[in-house]
């Protein structure tokens, strides 16, 4: 066992407790950014102009009718904007449009009123003329458009173009799939205030504070200095809440700047829905080998992330999918070309996944496809193409514990008995002419670790009183994943103090500086050995002092629940006692600590490296049953097997299993972009702009049987306290379900498809509807058999149907 | 007309037993009232009624004179509809240091991580915690997954929370949460508060111009149906208003503002159930929640519509009535109605008159109902048709709006169809009885030969169109395969 992953006897990282803020959640004392406002006075109120056109010139914008609506105080233009007019890091996302507006709803100008009633007044004053110009809405139109921006990598190993030559079965296809809105319950927030210095503080609502500083630092023109971001905790990020805080934060910090009173700007739904970055939807073409005994041999595939109008995160979310298309299978030749459609909608950005979900979807639903064609059941291809010891990754990493997929497999395979249940669902389906069950099971395999290796740092602020009590601080954000409970466990176990003598206070970019964003399902092991580490110094510290009072050599003290000893004293002191003699010996109770990855690199001009720490794997299996007079379905039971290496926190760690995967259900089945493509003035218009349109799950969707388990014998070497990334892994596990839903289809099929049922082509997302037309073209093939031969047709999810000519 | 007698021109609202005035403008929805007194528990999360992270208790009168914790989106209710009402919030559920057993387990289970939408969840929960039936719901729980109606062992209906929409825990900590609570203690003061009976309705007249306009707004809640028929015959153009569920959405979304606001959910004369000897007659101003309690499966199609229409929080507001009132093609009530033979009675200062529903709606959104009319009951003729069937078709099974709703009412006698009533929703502009497949199934034997022959007929009925929600294919696909999924379900039902 390495240092960082080591545990100490007793330790409290292992323990199962609740979120650090249950308490203040079910009381409603827990705050949010938005709950602050009130504590104000004087506070102003934001409310933006938004484009009425997917693209066009800004003529003239008329702000004057604006200050005619009583209690309107300030409308803020791009020419107001001291410093840069940009709020991302590409530098190609003015934070307000200057002559052209990219996408319908993006922000022209805001307008800050006494009351909210005002501002929106004011912002429906405002005039704006436009030219139109020629806009491009889909993923499709900016590939025939060949509209794309950013970088366009390419991963190449082996000899894919060859290897199709000796390959016994060949496939070639198309798949377009859907984003995702991250529908965070609370929305953007950003409460800016100005001090009698001029310092800004920013309370806002974000993943990334010390971007967000960058950020606010950058438009206002002023040195980071100057700038203090909060973060007290947000209600949801889910990566919505890395990048897209930070032109918010800026507005309201330039706002505070311009008028000196302190200015809040909350997005209700719709805005948030219509200005903020979705996650990627993505065209995919491929065309993939097998060998007779249905081991993949080649695959060649192009990934085409719908980037939207900016590059925003597009680059690495394009990477991660590339370097995921892999998922857990071995691919001895492969080349993946990928490229950024830019396209008049939202600049989409991070999701949990971050692409990986995207890249490893092409590669679930090629195998899903043409499993029936292999003449092997989907689960039987699966376990026969995963990696096995010595193998690497598309990109040259050596894949580490393959031997964990297998036992994951294997024990999903048992413990939810899954043979006695296909039989059982076969002997179903064979008896129920309307509705049909289906079961899949689906792996996950997850690198884990920024690609870009610089991000792979963290810091940590830890004060230790003269009382005793512990003040931690870190550069992680709390988005309800339960990071801090893991910090204080963290801290208290290497302290060696009850977890009462521990306390967190909320981030801050003035405690700890240049932290990364909490993203990457990173929280825990950048900051988690960031803790570990100022823990350690303090510690170190005290064992001296320790060891004086205790008369004992210093290796010999440990300090545990608070309890100071050594091996060779009888004496025992309090830790309070231990604290108070350091301080009269002027001994320094306060650490800041760092911690960055070890072992990574990357080379993102030719896709290669080894930029992951470690893999996170998982199982899972789904059931599902499909009603075909609707195509609505009912997700019956759940049963996953997860590898979070040696837990931190059981309770949080389930938590993110079963939300991800209810999250990751709901992209793949429910949730259902539709921006408007046609012709109409509406042209670039998200239609499911409100959660009246936009479904994500609800109690009803949820597994009716969720049985999940976390791998025994899961210790990481690589991690604080031999523990594992969990936060967007089990999204992934979600793939089960579409999968048990393309089964359930197919088992609407007719007798002359065979032992393994038709090669059913499945829409994502997979909504009733979608499901409905899936059952259709199995049900009444087309003259020389549809199915077998569709290939090549896309499924054409961006309207959600595949529709049988 | 005449004015009430204790008209007051601000609100008086009790939450957490303190009692908070209100004299903001009219369009004031309870949320930004409770946030703007400091009691920021409630949360905006989509400010339409859909993710109940605004969910309140309020005090309401239940049937037999005691007191019902219902719990509402506050996103939707106008404060001033508050006015001398008793609100709970998630912070008075607490008793200091002590917390309330729904947040005890829900804290300790695991049920909130980002913690945003759970004051919301609370409320819910704690509603359904205090239902009086919830006891006698524990003896029967069947553990049956597929019910709607689905009740843990503790007999708490988990379909209660279908308004209440997480997006991080994945519901099943909040699932066990729910089935974990005990029933409440002898000392309880919320529950023995179930025993009186709730505040009557406040007459309230509130005058206030809207801060950003200057424009004149009113609300006016009457006391009796004569006063609101005289401000009605007045001030025609007055907005009527009851469980403001659809209302509320206006204000919220589309920034919709009222001149003149007239309450009538609580007008007695329109609320409660009559039955004679020809009809069943529905108050108008009945909740959905009230129906579905009050009627227990006596007209067994709105038994089965009822459960499926909205959540449970939107339930415990919307009325009857007001489905009815809004004119929409989508709204869940009508094409079961219709399959009842359902007539309106509206009634005007001239008096009243029956109209049928399927004569009531003229146009997207436009019915015969004249200026001055209030719609004050619904009548469901008797006897009821023995084989009925509700279909919605959705995205999401529960709190979702229909893509297509197919409401069934038939009669067999010997082997052939004697009456047939279908009623169509979301296939045109207004909501339509399927005609040409009651006349062809009428006289013809109850077969699976007649079904498919229908098909076609009932997929003809409606002109549907392409939305977000779903294509006209997909909608004329649902009318193709309806007759045989009713005919199925019979059949499976024997």
């Amino acid at each position: 066992m390495s240092q960082l992953s080591q545990r100490p006897t007793d330790p409290i990282v292992g323990e199962s407790h609740h979120h650090e803020s249950a308490f203040g959640h079910v009381t409603g004392a827990a705050l949010y950014t938005d709950d602050l406002v009130g504590r104000l006075a004087g506070v102003l109120h934001a409310y933006p102009v938004q484009s009425t056109q997917a693209h066009a010139a800004l003529k003239s914008v008329d702000i004057a009718p604006a200050y005619e609506v009583p209690g309107v105080v300030r409308v803020i233009t791009a020419a107001d904007i001291p410093g840069v007019n940009d709020q991302g890091v590409k530098h190609d996302e003015p934070m307000l449009p200057v002559d052209e507006v990219m996408f319908f709803g993006q922000p022209i100008v805001w307008v800050l009123g006494n009351d909210l009633e005002a501002a929106k007044a004011g912002a429906a004053a405002v005039t704006v003329d436009y030219d139109p110009l020629p806009s491009l809405v889909s993923v499709r139109d900016a590939i025939e458009a060949e509209s794309f921006h950013g970088i366009q990598p390419v991963i190449d190993k082996g000899d894919a173009t060859g290897a199709f030559a000796d390959a016994a079965h060949v496939f070639e296809g198309e798949f377009e799939f859907a984003g995702q809105e991250h529908f965070y319950l609370e929305t953007q927030a950003s409460l800016a205030q100005v001090d009698e210095s001029g310092q800004i503080f920013v309370q806002c609502s974000t993943q990334h504070p010390t971007e967000t500083q960058d950020i606010v630092s950058h438009v206002l023109g002023v040195p980071a200095h100057e700038v203090t971001v909060q973060c007290l905790r947000m209600g949801g990020g889910f990566g919505g809440k890395e990048m897209q805080p930070h032109g918010y934060a800026a507005l309201a910090a330039l706002g505070a700047k311009l008028t000196g009173r302190p200015v809040r700007l909350r997005l209700n739904r719709t805005l948030d829905i219509t200005m903020t970055g979705k996650r990627h939807g993505f065209h995919s073409s491929w065309k993939i080998g097998f060998t007779a005994e249905g081991k993949i041999l080649a695959l060649d595939a192009t990934l085409t992330a719908d980037g939207g109008w900016s590059l925003d995160l597009s680059e690495p979310v394009l990477t991660r999918a590339m370097c995921h298309i892999d998922n857990a299978y071995w691919v001895p030749n492969i080349r993946v070309a990928g490229r950024i459609a830019k396209c008049n909608k939202t600049s989409q950005t991070a999701f949990r996944g971050f692409g990986g979900p995207q890249g490893m979807l092409v590669m679930e639903d090629i195998l899903g496809r043409v499993a029936p064609k292999l003449g092997l059941s989907a689960r039987e291809l699966r376990r026969r193409n995963f990696y096995t010891a010595g193998q690497d990754t598309p990109y040259y990493q050596p894949v580490r514990h393959p031997e964990r997929m297998e036992a994951t497999w294997d024990q999903v395979v048992s413990t939810a008995e899954v043979e006695a249940r296909e039989a059982e669902i076969d002997q179903f389906n064979a008896g129920s002419e309307n509705v049909k069950r289906g079961l899949a099971l689906t792996p996950v395999k997850f690198g884990i670790s920024f690609n870009l290796t610089a991000f792979n740092q963290g810091g940590a602020l830890v004060l230790v009183y003269k009382d005793g009590s512990v003040l931690v601080t870190h550069g992680g954000t709390e988005m309800g994943q339960g990071l801090h409970m893991k910090m204080l466990q963290v801290a208290a176990t290497t302290l060696g103090v009850p977890l009462s003598t521990v306390r967190l206070a909320p981030t801050r970019t003035d405690k700890v500086p240049n932290t990364s964003a909490t993203a990457a399902s990173s929280g825990t092991d950048l900051n988690g050995g960031a803790v570990k580490d100022a823990c350690e110094q303090i510690l170190g510290r005290l064992t001296q002092v320790a060891a004086g009072i205790l008369g004992a050599p210093a290796h010999e003290v440990s300090v545990t629940r608070g309890i100071v000893s050594a091996l060779s004293s009888k004496k025992t002191i309090a830790w309070e006692e231990l604290i108070n003699a350091a301080y009269f010996q002027r001994i320094q109770l306060s650490a800041s600590g760092f911690y960055r990855t070890e072992g990574l690199h990357w080379d993102l001009s030719i896709m290669t490296g080894e930029p992951f720490k470690y893999f996170a794997y998982g199982v899972a299996a789904s059931e599902v049953e499909v009603n075909r007079f609707d195509g609505s379905y009912r997700l019956r039971r759940v049963d996953i097997v997860h590898d979070v290496g040696d837990s931190l926190s059981p309770l949080i760690d389930l938590g993110q299993i079963e939300g991800g995967f209810v999250q990751g259900a709901g992209w793949l089945t429910l949730e259902d972009l539709r921006w408007d493509e046609s012709d109409k003035p509406s042209r670039g218009r998200l239609a499911t702009q409100a959660a009246s349109t936009y479904k994500i799950p609800s109690f009803s969707e949820a597994p009716e049987v969720f049985n999940v388990s976390l791998l025994d014998k899961a210790h990481e070497e690589g991690a604080v306290y031999g523990s594992k990334a969990v936060g967007e892994p089990p999204l992934m596990l979600a793939f089960s379900v579409r999968e048990a839903l393309r089964g359930a289809v197919a088992a609407f099929g007719s007798e002359t498809f065979g032992a393994h049922g038709p090669s059913v082509e499945l829409a994502s997302p997979a909504t009733p509807e979608a499901v409905f037309w899936a059952i259709e073209s199995v049900r009444a093939p087309v003259i020389g058999d549809a199915a077998a031969s569709g290939d090549a047709a896309a499924a054409t999810a961006a309207e959600g149907l595949s529709v049988p000519s | 007309m005449s004015a009430p007698a204790t008209q007051r021109s601000t609100a008086q609202i009790s939450v957490n037993s303190t009692v908070h005035e209100f004299d903001g403008p009219p369009h004031t929805n309870a949320l930004d009232f409770l946030r703007g007194v400091g009691l920021t528990a409630a949360k905006e999360g989509c400010a339409e009624g859909e993710c109940g992270a605004c969910a309140i208790m309020v005090a309401r009168p239940d049937a037999d004179g005691t007191t019902r914790w219902t719990s509402i989106n506050s996103c939707l209710l106008p404060a001033a509809a508050l006015d001398g009402q008793e609100v709970i919030t998630a912070e008075g559920l607490a008793d200091g240091e002590s917390v309330h057993p729904v947040q005890e387990e829900m804290a300790v289970r695991g049920g909130s991580q980002c913690g945003y939408c759970t004051p919301g969840f609370i409320c819910s929960m704690a509603a359904e915690y205090y239902r009086p039936e919830r006891a006698d719901d524990a003896a029967a729980a069947t553990g049956n997954s597929a019910a709607d109606h689905h009740c843990g062992p503790n007999g708490f209906d988990i379909h209660s929370l279908s308004g209440n929409l997480c997006r991080c825990t994945g519901y099943r900590p909040i699932r066990d949460a729910a089935y974990a609570l005990g029933q409440p203690e002898t000392g309880d003061t919320i529950a023995r508060r179930r025993q009186n009976p709730a505040p009557t309705s406040a007459s309230t007249d509130i005058h206030r111009a809207d801060t950003a306009t200057g424009e004149p707004g009113r609300y006016r809640r009457p006391s009796t149906l004569a006063e609101a028929l005289d401000i009605l015959a007045a001030e025609p153009e007055a907005l009527v208003v009851a469980g403001a569920t659809d209302w509320g959405v206006e204000v919220n979304i589309k920034g919709a503002r009222a001149k003149s606001m007239l309450a009538i959910d609580r007008l007695p004369e329109l609320r409660g159930i009559r039955r004679t000897e020809d009809h069943i007659e529905l108050g108008a101003a009945h909740t959905l929640s009230e129906l579905e309690r009050e009627l227990a499966g006596s007209i067994p199609l709105l038994g089965k519509l009822i459960p499926q229409f909205a959540s449970r929080l939107i339930r415990n507001a919307a009325t009857i009535g007001g489905n009815l009132g809004t004119g929409s093609p989508i709204g869940d009530t009508p094409p079961a109605l219709l399959a009842l033979d359902a007539q309106l009675v509206l009634t005007s200062v001239q008096g009243s008159r029956v109209v049928d529903l399927a004569e009531y709606f003229t146009g997207y959104r436009q019915t015969v109902r004249a200026a001055g009319e209030l719609i004050t009951a619904i009548r469901i003729p008797l006897p009821l048709a023995p084989m009925t069937s509700f279909q919605k078709i959705a995205k999401r099974r529960f709190d979702d709006i229909s893509s297509v709703a197919i409401g069934y009412a038939v009669s067999v006698e010997d082997g052939i169809v004697t009456k047939a009533r279908i009623g169509l929703g979301g296939v045109a502009a207004t909501p339509l009885r399927a005609d040409a497949t009651e006349a062809l199934l009428e006289g013809s034997p109850w077969t699976l030969e007649t079904v498919h022959g229908a098909a076609e007929t009932l997929a003809a009925e409606g002109t549907p169109m392409d939305d977000h929600r779903a294509s006209a294919k997909y909608r004329t696909a649902m009318l193709r395969s309806s007759l045989e999924r009713f005919y199925a379900e019979q059949e499976a039902g024997r």
